[in-house]
């Protein structure tokens, strides 16, 4: 019964109502109760903020050769929060030629996330 | 004239646009012609490179291109044509369809023309059997907010500096102010502090904020964007290139207050300040426009005051999401086709739909019962509480924990209940605290 509770709100990005989300969690960082979420995912997207915040990264990267001078890509599932930006220059460094193909690996596990960079679109 | 009769035209090949494409050939046209000004197809789309599209359609979040591959995919197999580099500029209609509205059509007997100019086919007069209007929005431009100051480089619309970064692969500068809170803002706030630029902070002259929660949340508080409401900027400082802009804080009638003036340096203003429906073919075409929404008065077939005409989308009425733009595109996708064979019988009830105490913007304007319809709205202002969607009489209530001018509200109009109702005269929608 000592325990220290810390209740946390934040607002899910799950999908596109934004519900707001409290949080009470333990000192250990266990999750004890979601409230304020309007369906399933919000109370997931509550344990992993807790826990290991998540998000799609989405740029572009330089093209050669290509009707664009870059062509957009997405990090395939979510990549931690705090690897942001090491993924950012990651992705700026990175040069491909054309044609790139929508769902193309670009990097693979990129900065030891086991997340994949991924095209988001055809380039010819 | 080697053309081929087309038996519905499209103009833009945007969500929308490839939407009606599909729903044209689904409904049994043969000749579906879409058009597009840009050498590719998507649209907007193509540059909003960020994840958060199509969760209801596809039950994942995708990009705005993977959005659009899907479609453009299900299209290209679906048998629908597109031509690309094709400029509509003008468009003709016969006058004496509001004499004749409701009893002289059926069949492709309103005609219309459409020119278009492309490099290889050259200037074309094109008569189909229907057209679709899916020409989207544009962005209210720094013309549109009088600001006093210089005119220097370095100020764009939030959406020219996302082309710029993801298609064009140019940076508009290292130290951006951002002025409004349209999606399309926050989303380049983002964008801007990826690529490695610093954002100072998003400034808003209403109370609530324009775009999206979420998107204030993972595109501002995730990167500690300063968030201001009730303030704007006042005056734009700069010679050749932007030096900085004046923020002032505002009072109810949105005036700014005298003493709280800053000076924020900056290289870069984006202007996330609004959307636009793009109807200056629809005007031309002598169709009517709502002064409210901006776009072309629609029944819930999609089909505008030239019955012939159909618009879906971001033309229409400015949407939060492509969900949406893309099943208005199918339906009127849909009727387009039927008119055109003819299959499509002249409105048998026209009902009004109008606002009530706290719904100005919404569209369609008038139901016709043919066919289950949802009324698309925004409340004038924020609803903090409990509230309801209503459709009077009696067609639909609807719960809600909050109601915000940022967040379409829906009403889902039954077509059996207006069957049901022989007397209706008109229906009135309206979002009400409980």
């Amino acid at each position: 019964m000592s325990e220290n509770l810390i209740e946390k709100k934040f607002i899910c990005v799950s999908c596109p109502l934004g519900c707001g989300l409290t949080v009470v969690i333990n000192d250990k960082q266990e999750v004890l109760s979601v409230t304020g979420n309007s369906c399933p995912r919000g109370a997931a997207y509550a344990k992993t903020e807790v826990k290991d915040p998540r998000r799609v990264f989405a740029s572009t990267v330089r093209v050669k050769g290509g009707r664009l001078p870059v062509c957009p890509i997405r990090s395939k599932t979510p990549a931690p929060k705090n690897k942001l930006k090491e993924i950012a220059k990651a992705v700026a460094a990175l040069n491909v030629k054309a044609p790139v193909k929508i769902g193309q690996v670009l990097i693979h596990n990129v900065c030891g996330t086991d997340v994949d960079i991924v095209a988001s679109r055809d380039l010819s | 004239m080697t053309n081929k009769k087309i038996d519905v035209l499209i103009i833009g090949a945007g969500p929308a646009g490839v939407a009606a494409g599909i729903g044209a050939k689904k409904q049994g046209a043969e000749n579906v012609v879409v058009l597009e000004r840009d050498w590719d197809l998507g649209g907007i789309l193509q540059q909003c490179i960020h994840p958060g599209f199509g969760l209801r359609t596809f039950r994942e979040e995708l990009t705005g291109p993977e959005y659009m591959h899907r479609f453009i995919q299900e299209a290209h197999e679906a048998g629908v044509e597109f031509r690309t580099n094709t400029m509509v500029f003008q468009i003709e209609t016969q006058p004496p369809l509001s004499k004749g509205r409701g009893t002289a059509y059926g069949g492709g007997v309103v005609p219309v023309k459409v020119w278009t100019m492309n490099k290889e086919r050259g200037i074309e007069c094109l008569e189909p059997g229907a057209i679709v209007l899916t020409m989207g929005c544009r962005e209210r431009p720094l013309g549109a907010i009088r600001i006093p100051g210089s005119r220097p480089a370095g100020i764009y619309t939030a959406g020219t500096a996302q082309r710029f970064v993801n298609m064009e692969g140019y940076m508009p500068g290292k130290k951006a102010v951002i002025l409004g809170s349209g999606d399309i803002g926050l989303i380049m706030a983002r964008r801007m502090i990826w690529e490695g630029a610093e954002v100072e902070g998003v400034y808003e002259v209403m109370s609530w904020p324009g775009g999206l929660r979420r998107n204030i949340a993972q595109c501002l508080d995730d990167y500690g964007i300063p968030f201001h409401l009730q303030t704007t900027v006042t005056k734009i400082h700069g010679q050749d290139r932007l030096e900085g802009v004046t923020v002032a804080k505002v009072d109810e009638k949105m005036k700014p207050i005298e003493g709280t003036e800053r000076f924020v340096e900056c290289d870069t203003l984006l202007l996330a300040i609004g959307l636009i429906p793009e109807n200056e073919l629809s005007r031309m075409a002598g169709i009517e426009i709502h002064p409210v929404t901006g776009g072309p008065v629609v029944n819930d077939l999609l089909q505008t005051s030239n019955p012939a005409v159909f618009a879906a989308g971001n033309v229409v009425i400015v949407y939060d999401l492509v969900d949406n733009v893309s099943d208005e595109g199918l339906i009127a996708g849909t009727n387009a086709a039927k008119f055109a064979a003819g299959k499509l019988s002249p409105e048998q009830k026209r009902i009004p739909v109008k606002g009530g105490q706290n719904v100005r913007l919404f569209s369609p304007q008038f139901v016709t019962g043919e066919s289950d319809t949802i009324i698309y709205m925004r409340v004038t202002h924020p609803i903090e509480q409990a509230c309801k969607v209503t459709a009077e009489p009696g067609l639909y209530t609807q719960k809600l924990r909050y109601a915000r001018p940022g967040e379409m509200n829906e009403a889902r109009i039954k077509a059996s209940m207006i069957k049901a109702n022989p007397d209706l005269k008109e229906i009135v929608i309206d979002v009400l605290p409980l």
